[in-house]
Order: C-alpha cells, then sequence, then structure tokens
C-alpha cells in the first residue's frame, strides 16, 4: 500500500509527512513527527493517554487515522508551554503534586485544556465528568481534580 | 553497614524534610518530555512481536518459523530453542519458562515466538506466519478446580511443601503455609460469639497506565544496552542474565522514565526476548506490549477463597481465629499465599489461632506482586468477620478493634514481638474524625477496616557529588514511580543543610551506581533514603576535615552547620560548599562519597481506613461519598507524595472492591483484556480521597521513615463490602461487590 | 543464649513439636548450625527464602548477624513487596 502525505498543523507549526492509509495518528504523531509525549496506554480509545486537541475538539489520538489530520490544527502536551512559560494547568499539576508516575499527565493537561477553554469556571463535578475519559492510576484523582480547580481560579483571575 | 545513630525521637525542626518541593522531574513529565520506556528510539532499530499461546493449556509439538523467517522485512525470529534450557532452582527455571514457553503453553497468552523486522506491520505479519502445532490439554481455572482429585496437573513432578506426611503424588498445590498459636478448640469453645463464612476475590490487575517496553542493543557477543522501565534495573539485569544464560555484567540496563508498577514491574517479560532478537539481527530491537498482552500475559494478583471463622467474648475480645485460606498462583508457583497467612490477622492480639495458606497453580498468567500482596485478601476475609462480629455484639466498629489492636511488645500472629508501631493511633485518627460523624440517609452505608503491611529493607547504594558550584548531585538506582527523587533532594539538603533546589537527584543506570534493589515494598524512601543519608554525611565529614586543613586546626574544632564548615570558636570566617569546592585540589581532589547498605531498622505500616457509600437500590450500584483514610508513615518526608501513596492505593483498593476482576471463557481465555471491560475507577466515580498522616516516628532509621506505598490497599476491600451492608443489611463474601452482585443479594436475601 | 520460637511449619515439618528452644549460639549462622545438628534438614530450609526477626526486627540475609546473650529469635518466610 502507498503512503498518503498529509499536511496540517502542528503546536503552531506547519508539518507534513508520510503516513499508511491505515496507520493512527498517534502513532504517526510519535514515531514520524518524535512527539513522543503523547503515550499510548491501550490503543484503543479506553485511557485517554494519547489526548489531543484537533480543531479545539479532544480527541484520542489512537482512533483518528492519520489521514483525517489533514488540514487540522492539532496541539499535543509538548504545545501546552509558550517556550519556557509554563502553563497555569502546567504550574498547578506541580505544585499540586498531580503527578506521581507522570505516563498520564500529558493526557490529562490536554483534556483539561480542553475543559477550561469550553468551560472556565467547573465545578469539581464537572471537572471529574470531563476528565472521565482519563484514566489515572497512581493518584485516584484527588490532587488533579484540585489542581485543575485552582488553575481555573488563577486563569479565571489573570483575565479579570 | 548501618545507619542506626539518631533515632527519629527529635522533634522535627526540619528545614526541608516535611516540606512540598516541586519535585525536580516534574518539568520533563507537565511537558512531554519525559522518556519512558516506549519513547526511546536507537538509529537502525527493529520493531519486534511476540506470539503469544491460544490455548490455556497446551503441549507444543512444534514450532515451524521457516516461512516467518523469509517474509519480507523481518531480521530475527526466537522460540523456547534460542535460550538455555531451563536450570537452576525451581524458582528461577519458572522464570525461565515463562518468558518463554519451552514444553508446554500453560496460559492463554504464554510466550511462544518472538519476531524482529522493520516495521510493526510486519513483525505481526511474520509472528501470524508461524506454525504452531498445540495438543490441547483440559485446563483448570480456580483453586476448587485445581485441587479436585483427579484435575488435570500443570506441573507432572509439582509436590506439595509444607505438607506433613509429605505427598507421594503430584497435585496443583505447590506448597502450604501454616501458623498456629494456643488451642483453637478451646479458644472457640470460650467465644461468646462466632463468626464464620467462605469468601472469594476474582484475579485483578495492577493497571499501570504504561504497558511494558523495552528496547535491547545486543553486540554479537552478548554485551547489551537495555533500557527499560521497570521498577528495578538491576533486578532486570539479574533476572534478564538468567533466562539468557549470561553473567548479569554483560548487561547495562538504563531505566526509562516507569509509567506506574505497583509491583507488576519487578519482573521481567520482554527484556530477553528484545535481547535475544537484537543479538540475532544484530540491530537494536523495541518491544512494547499492547493492553491486551497486558492484561492476558504480564501478572495480575491471585484470585483466591477463603474460609474464616472468628471468636470473640461478649466484651469484644478476640479469642479464637481460623482461616483456611487457597490462593491463585497462576502457571506457576508463587502466589503470596505465605504473606497473605502472616497478615491476616497481624493487627491483633488472638491467643488461639490457625491460618493455613495454599499455593495453588491455575492456568492463569502467573502471578506477580500487587502493593502488599496477599495482604487485601486475607484481610478481606478477616476484617468483614470482624465488623459481623461488632454487629452481633453491638459494638462500634473501631472499638472491638481498639479492643484488640496489637501494640508495641504484642507477639505477632507471625511470630516476633512488635516494635514501635502507629496501629492505634489511626484508629483513634478515624475515629476522632468529623467524616465519622457525619449522619448517614437511606441506603447510605458506613464500612471500616484495618491492615497491615511489613515494609521491606533490602539493598540501596547512593554516590553523593559537590559540584564546583556548590551544588549537589545524588546519584541513585530506584526508579522514580511516585516523587522518589524529591525525597532524596529534601533529606539530602536536611543533611547539608542547604536549599533542595541545590539537589539534582539522579537514578542512574546499572554502570554509574551501585547495586539496588527495586523500587516496591515500600523500601525506597527507608533504604535508598538511608544509603543517600550515609553518603551525605560521609561527604560533610570530608568537607570538615577539608576546612580543617585549611584553617589548619583539628577535625573537632569544625562542624557543619546550615551549609557551612564553622569553626567552634568562631575565629575563621565560615566557609560554603562552593568555597570548599574551589578548594579541592589543594585539599585532597574531589568532594564524592558513596554508601551502600543492606537496610535495617524497617518500619511496618498500619492504616484504617472509613467509606462512605450508597447504593442504588434498583440497579446494585454503589456510589462512594466519602473516604478517609489514616496511615501511619513514620515520618513522612514529602508530605504531598506521601498523601499520594495512600489515595493511590486506596482507589486501586475501590476498584478491587467495587468492578475489578478478570473474566474467563470456558476456553480459559480472558474475556476483558482492556480497559473498557476491565474497568478500573475513573475521576467520576469517586470523591475526594481524604488522609490523615499519622507520624508515630520508626526508630530504625534517622528521619523515622516508615514505607508508605503499600499497606493503603489493604482496607479497602473489606471497607467496602462492611459499608454494603451497614447500607442494605446484605453481607456479601464475593468480589467484586459489581452493581449485578449487589442486586441479586438485594432480590434474592434469603439465598 | 538464643530463645529460638519455631512456627507451626517448622514445628512440625522439623522440629517435632518443639515451640521454643534455648539454644547457645553467638550468630545466625551458628544457631542455625546448630539447630540443624539438632533437628536434621532444618538447616536448609533456614538458609533460603527464610528471614530471621532479632528481638522484634525482621532481617533478611542475617546468617553474619551476631546474637545477644537473650536475643530472641524467630524464622520468617522471606516476603515479597510490589
Amino acid at each position: 500500500m502507498s503512503r498518503i502525505q498529509v499536511s496540517c498543523t502542528v503546536n503552531g507549526d506547519p508539518v507534513d509527512f508520510l503516513c499508511d492509509a491505515d496507520g493512527s495518528l498517534l502513532n504517526t504523531l510519535r514515531d514520524e513527527l518524535g512527539l513522543t509525549g503523547i503515550k499510548e496506554g491501550c490503543g484503543t480509545g479506553d485511557c485517554g493517554a494519547c489526548s489531543i486537541l484537533m480543531d479545539d475538539q479532544l480527541h484520542c489520538a489512537c482512533l483518528i487515522f492519520a489521514p483525517e489530520a489533514t488540514g487540522t490544527t492539532i496541539t499535543t502536551v509538548e504545545g501546552l508551554a509558550d517556550g519556557d512559560h509554563l502553563t497555569p494547568l502546567q504550574e498547578c499539576f506541580l505544585e499540586g503534586a498531580a503527578l506521581q508516575c507522570g505516563i498520564c499527565t500529558p493526557g490529562f493537561l490536554v483534556a483539561a485544556t480542553a475543559l477550561l477553554k469550553h468551560n472556565p469556571n467547573p465545578t469539581e463535578t464537572e471537572i471529574r465528568y470531563a476528565l472521565a475519559g482519563n484514566l489515572c492510576r497512581c493518584t485516584g484523582y484527588d490532587k488533579i481534580v484540585r489542581a485543575v480547580r485552582e488553575a481555573a481560579a488563577q486563569m479565571r483571575e489573570a483575565s479579570a | 553497614m548501618t545507619i542506626a545513630e539518631d533515632p527519629a525521637t527529635t522533634s522535627p525542626g526540619y528545614k526541608w524534610v516535611g516540606t512540598r518541593m516541586i519535585r525536580p522531574d516534574g518539568f520533563e513529565k507537565v511537558t512531554g518530555r519525559a522518556r519512558f520506556g516506549a519513547d526511546i528510539k536507537l538509529n537502525g532499530m527493529l520493531y519486534g512481536h511476540v506470539l503469544r499461546s491460544p490455548h490455556a493449556h497446551a503441549k507444543i509439538v512444534s514450532i515451524d518459523t521457516s516461512e516467518a523467517e523469509k517474509m519480507a522485512g523481518v531480521r530475527a525470529v526466537i522460540t523456547g530453542a534460542d535460550f538455555p534450557d531451563p536450570s537452576g532452582p525451581a524458582g528461577d527455571q519458572d522464570l525461565q519458562r515463562n518468558v518463554i514457553a519451552r514444553e508446554k503453553a500453560l496460559y492463554e497468552g504464554h510466550v511462544i515466538a518472538a519476531v524482529a523486522a522493520q516495521t510493526r506491520a510486519q513483525a505481526k505479519a511474520a509472528a501470524e506466519a508461524i506454525k504452531v502445532v498445540y495438543e490441547v490439554l483440559p485446563h483448570v481455572m480456580t483453586v476448587d478446580e485445581a485441587m479436585a482429585p483427579g484435575a488435570p496437573l500443570l506441573h507432572p513432578k509439582l509436590m506439595t511443601k509444607g505438607v506433613d506426611p509429605a505427598p507421594t503424588e503430584p497435585s496443583n498445590v505447590a506448597s502450604r503455609a501454616v501458623y498456629q498459636g494456643g488451642d483453637l478448640d478451646l479458644g472457640f469453645a470460650e467465644s461468646d460469639v462466632v463468626v464464620e463464612g467462605t469468601f472469594t476475590t476474582k484475579p485483578v490487575h495492577q493497571g499501570y497506565i504504561e504497558p511494558h517496553a523495552a528496547v535491547a542493543d545486543t553486540t554479537p557477543n552478548g554485551r547489551t544496552t537495555l533500557w527499560c522501565s521497570s521498577q528495578g534495573h538491576f533486578t532486570m539485569r539479574s533476572l534478564s542474565a538468567k533466562v539468557l544464560g549470561w553473567e548479569p555484567s554483560k548487561l547495562k540496563v538504563i531505566p526509562a522514565e516507569i509509567g506506574g508498577g505497583f509491583g507488576g514491574k519487578t519482573t521481567i517479560y520482554l527484556e530477553p526476548l528484545a535481547v535475544r532478537l537484537s543479538q540475532k539481527a544484530g540491530r537494536p530491537v523495541k518491544l512494547v506490549m499492547s493492553r491486551d498482552e497486558v492484561f492476558r500475559a504480564t501478572g495480575p494478583a491471585s484470585g483466591t477463597k477463603i474460609v474464616g471463622k472468628l471468636g470473640f467474648k461478649n466484651d469484644g475480645t478476640m479469642v479464637a481465629g481460623e482461616l483456611w485460606m487457597a490462593y491463585e498462583a497462576g502457571a506457576f508457583a508463587g502466589s503470596p499465599a505465605g504473606a497473605g497467612s502472616m497478615t491476616a490477622l497481624a493487627p491483633y492480639t488472638v491467643p488461639n489461632f490457625l491460618i493455613e495458606g495454599f499455593d495453588v497453580v491455575v492456568n492463569k498468567p502467573k502471578v506477580a506482586a500487587y502493593r502488599a500482596p496477599g495482604a487485601p485478601m486475607s484481610s478481606f476475609a478477616v476484617e468483614s468477620l470482624i465488623d459481623e462480629a461488632a454487629k452481633k455484639l453491638g459494638m462500634d466498629p473501631i472499638d472491638i478493634r481498639l479492643k484488640n489492636a496489637v501494640t508495641e511488645g504484642c507477639q505477632a500472629t507471625y511470630g516476633p514481638k512488635f516494635p514501635r508501631i502507629g496501629f492505634v493511633e489511626t484508629l483513634e485518627a478515624i475515629k476522632n474524625h468529623p467524616n465519622y460523624k457525619i449522619p448517614l440517609g437511606p441506603n447510605q452505608g458506613r464500612g471500616v477496616a484495618s491492615g497491615f503491611w511489613f515494609n521491606a529493607g533490602l539493598n540501596s547504594s547512593a554516590t553523593v557529588h559537590v559540584n564546583e558550584d556548590g551544588n549537589v548531585i545524588v546519584v541513585t538506582g530506584s526508579p522514580d514511580i511516585g516523587g522518589s527523587r524529591a525525597s532524596m533532594a529534601l533529606m539530602a539538603a536536611e543533611e547539608f543543610g542547604i536549599d533542595a533546589a541545590r539537589i539534582q537527584p539522579v537514578v542512574g543506570d546499572t554502570e554509574s551506581v551501585g547495586y539496588n534493589d527495586q523500587t516496591g515494598g515500600s523500601r525506597t524512601t527507608l533504604a535508598t533514603g538511608a544509603a543517600v543519608i550515609e553518603a551525605c554525611r560521609k561527604v560533610i565529614a570530608d568537607l570538615r576535615g577539608r576546612a580543617a586543613k585549611q584553617w589548619d586546626v583539628s577535625l573537632d574544632k569544625v562542624e557543619w552547620v546550615d551549609g557551612q564548615a564553622q569553626h567552634v570558636e568562631g575565629t575563621q570566617p565560615p566557609l560554603s560548599l562552593a568555597d570548599l569546592a574551589k578548594g579541592w585540589n589543594r585539599t585532597g581532589g574531589p568532594l564524592t562519597a558513596s554508601a551502600a547498605l543492606n537496610a535495617r531498622g524497617v518500619g511496618s505500616a498500619f492504616s484504617t481506613q472509613v467509606v462512605d457509600l450508597e447504593v442504588d437500590p434498583d440497579t446494585g450500584h454503589v456510589t462512594v461519598l466519602r473516604y478517609l483514610t489514616a496511615q501511619d508513615a513514620g515520618r513522612a518526608i514529602h508530605p504531598s507524595y506521601v498523601e499520594g501513596q495512600l489515595q493511590g492505593g486506596v482507589v486501586q483498593g475501590l476498584g478491587w472492591a467495587l468492578n475489578e476482576e478478570y473474566i474467563f471463557d470456558r476456553n480459559g481465555k480472558m474475556e476483558n483484556p482492556g480497559f473498557l471491560d476491565y474497568r478500573i475507577p475513573v475521576a467520576s466515580d469517586l470523591p475526594m480521597i481524604d488522609t490523615i498522616v499519622v507520624e508515630v516516628p520508626n526508630p530504625g532509621h534517622p528521619y523515622g521513615v516508615r514505607g508508605v506505598g503499600e499497606v493503603g490497599i489493604v482496607p479497602p476491600l473489606a471497607a467496602v463490602a462492611n459499608a454494603v451492608d451497614d447500607a442494605v443489611s446484605r453481607r456479601i463474601h464475593d468480589l467484586p461487590l459489581s452493581p449485578v452482585r449487589i442486586l441479586d443479594a438485594i432480590i434474592n436475601k434469603d439465598s | 543464649m538464643a530463645h529460638v520460637h519455631f512456627s507451626a511449619g517448622l514445628r512440625s515439618g522439623f522440629t517435632g513439636g518443639v515451640a521454643v528452644l534455648e539454644v547457645e549460639a553467638t550468630t545466625v549462622g551458628g544457631l542455625i548450625k546448630a539447630l540443624d545438628a539438632r533437628f536434621p534438614g532444618i538447616g536448609e530450609k533456614l538458609s533460603s527464602g527464610t528471614s530471621v526477626a532479632i528481638d522484634g526486627e525482621i532481617i533478611p540475609d542475617a546468617e553474619f548477624e551476631s546474637l545477644s546473650a537473650t536475643a530472641e529469635v524467630h524464622f520468617l518466610e522471606t516476603i515479597g513487596g510490589g
């Protein structure tokens, strides 16, 4: 099967890559573009470790065929920070010890970024349901939810 | 060597221990820079794919790899024939057979062969072209099936150890552990209240989000660099060497960051396969498990069957305890039946007891460690029965535990007397907490349970360097699963008296630091911490000596205070680390020291927990309303990461109690090898997990540390069962308490 | 004099029901040798997969540990953690 050329924007940069028609966007981002911040936890869309934003919507990259990325704007965990300026979410995860092994952290940061874009003042319940598609086995979610809540508060204050 | 000075009865006036610094590896983890096992990529790297048995039990009649070897992109194919014949002690042979099958496939998913090729797709296609002829054999999937007379045998020479008289015929029972004290019949005769029941638990998986991954780069003579995410790269080295038939020194193992372990990554699966493939292909090989493979073919926790009986006096004194327990080992001997037998009644003084634990092989993947291995299951039975007794006696569940709680000097049911411990403090912490008095509504219930875990010491090494700028590097060999680098930095900062931001903790590979046992067993902060402390103290002694030289005074005139060498009479300006580093050419050379020890002074851990939950009587669904855990950490070096361990253990326990289980079909194949149907707790299932970190310092450690990683998973199973009983008056003895099971109990109340 | 306590498994398997014994020994290794002389076969059992608790402290790899004049000794199965 011949490979397909795809052009899209990833983390603010225009990129071109080749992929198999049935290749997953997850493998392509990791292997072709070297964006290993995205993780494969299950490959079947159940764990959220491969969470990306595609045209501002939250997706599991493992459930997207790579050619579908054509013409889209993709954000991965590597594209959240601005140079060495971490986002409030990233800062709050660090301050709040919202990570232990850290494998789920990229997915959570992307998913929480999506949440706060659409809902800048979420309740605890809204946070928990928005993040229900991201599995964490280490933290029990307590410190993650607190970090998202704190980051949301900081972001609201900053834009007030 | 040991560190026994400075028992941590000194009151904390710590500057760094007990603070919540940002973990030094945090920036990499929140920006996607941190490299886990599957993130490693080397030039010329091949991709591996493993062929696994589709049968739960089968003789391997023949394996024909000829076609696979000719396929596009294929560079190497291996089978059991590519490894030395299993040799050594029985446990070593089992490991060798588990990594790749030899005569038989013993569980669905057992490795049969592996392929390395240019692309994943090519490797997979070639693996599927390997022709295997199996002679399918009958299989056994439960302890009842395995222990039944005439059951098909997994291992024709397995003779049960620990029974007297020794058996003359093989069976599927590998061993029996027994603990006994007093006179059981007398104890039950004296009892006013007797409670009993038969309990079952299912196999569950540690559920780490990162699948196993290894990259091996092996030269033709065998010298190998192996990247893997594991709970102990030195352990990966020694175990891989056993399977490969090599001296461990041939392998250099570089730890990748690890995405969760909980015990499941303390042993090897892919590593020897990757090495042998790489050796044959002459190129680096990457092997990564799919989630499906992780479930089918790594090491879950044992399913169990436990028959328990406890006897109490009317005042709540426990006078008799009897447990018959069978633990599934999976395909090879080695369940934690012994540990479960030792921990079951450990929190309590009970004069008359008999505990038997049987290690039983079944055609399931060989079990591996999972947080306090063996303890959650036996505690499920004991803590449920204690609750039933409390109910019968009209006693508060905490009070009945206080009545029987072990304290310092009590004889443990597993043998020795307890040193200083903090069990009572955890019970009182729960009892005195406002949560314990919150009124409950209809269909709501409250459940309490306690748990115990030994914790481990074992071997650790550390090296400490002072750089020219006066900052410090601390090198250990303990993979960082949960923030241990931060703890090492805090302890080193406390020793040196400098800002923790000036300490750089590093996890070194097997050639860069001395031997370190695994990160697991709740040992890292204690043992690796002890090695770090000792190495720091050696450097500080050296620093004092350098200052003494520079000042031309005797050593006793120099003290180390707040990061500086100070003259005791104040007749010299102090010298900082940077000052002393500047002068090191003239005073004896660079500033560096190592320490290595087999840690002593291990402190055990106790946890008491209370859960409030609500049962939907129409669906059997459980909503967890509140959860509070109190655990004795001795001394919390980094409180946030200690809290994290407590919370993580609780939530895994909740999953185990409410929902998680391996489901097998009649052919012994796992039906739910994915996160959709093996449903672990998600954020929307849970409330905040409130923690009380009790600190009864461990006199055996300079900072009073007790391991915290494991015991938290022990109480939730019974806490949930007790709360369900409190909510809907149904005592359920079988886990998980899934909606189906609870609804069935509600509807069929008389069965 | 080490005061040695035997678990139920050791009692039924090796010591014929003897639960407690006083043994002259200054190290754990010496103790195991002395016990093996009295209960043949126990030495091998105690030398692998067994930890020792001396006055309440559990110590794996205890062969060269010294024993005080009043040490209370228990032999325990070595436990794995996770």
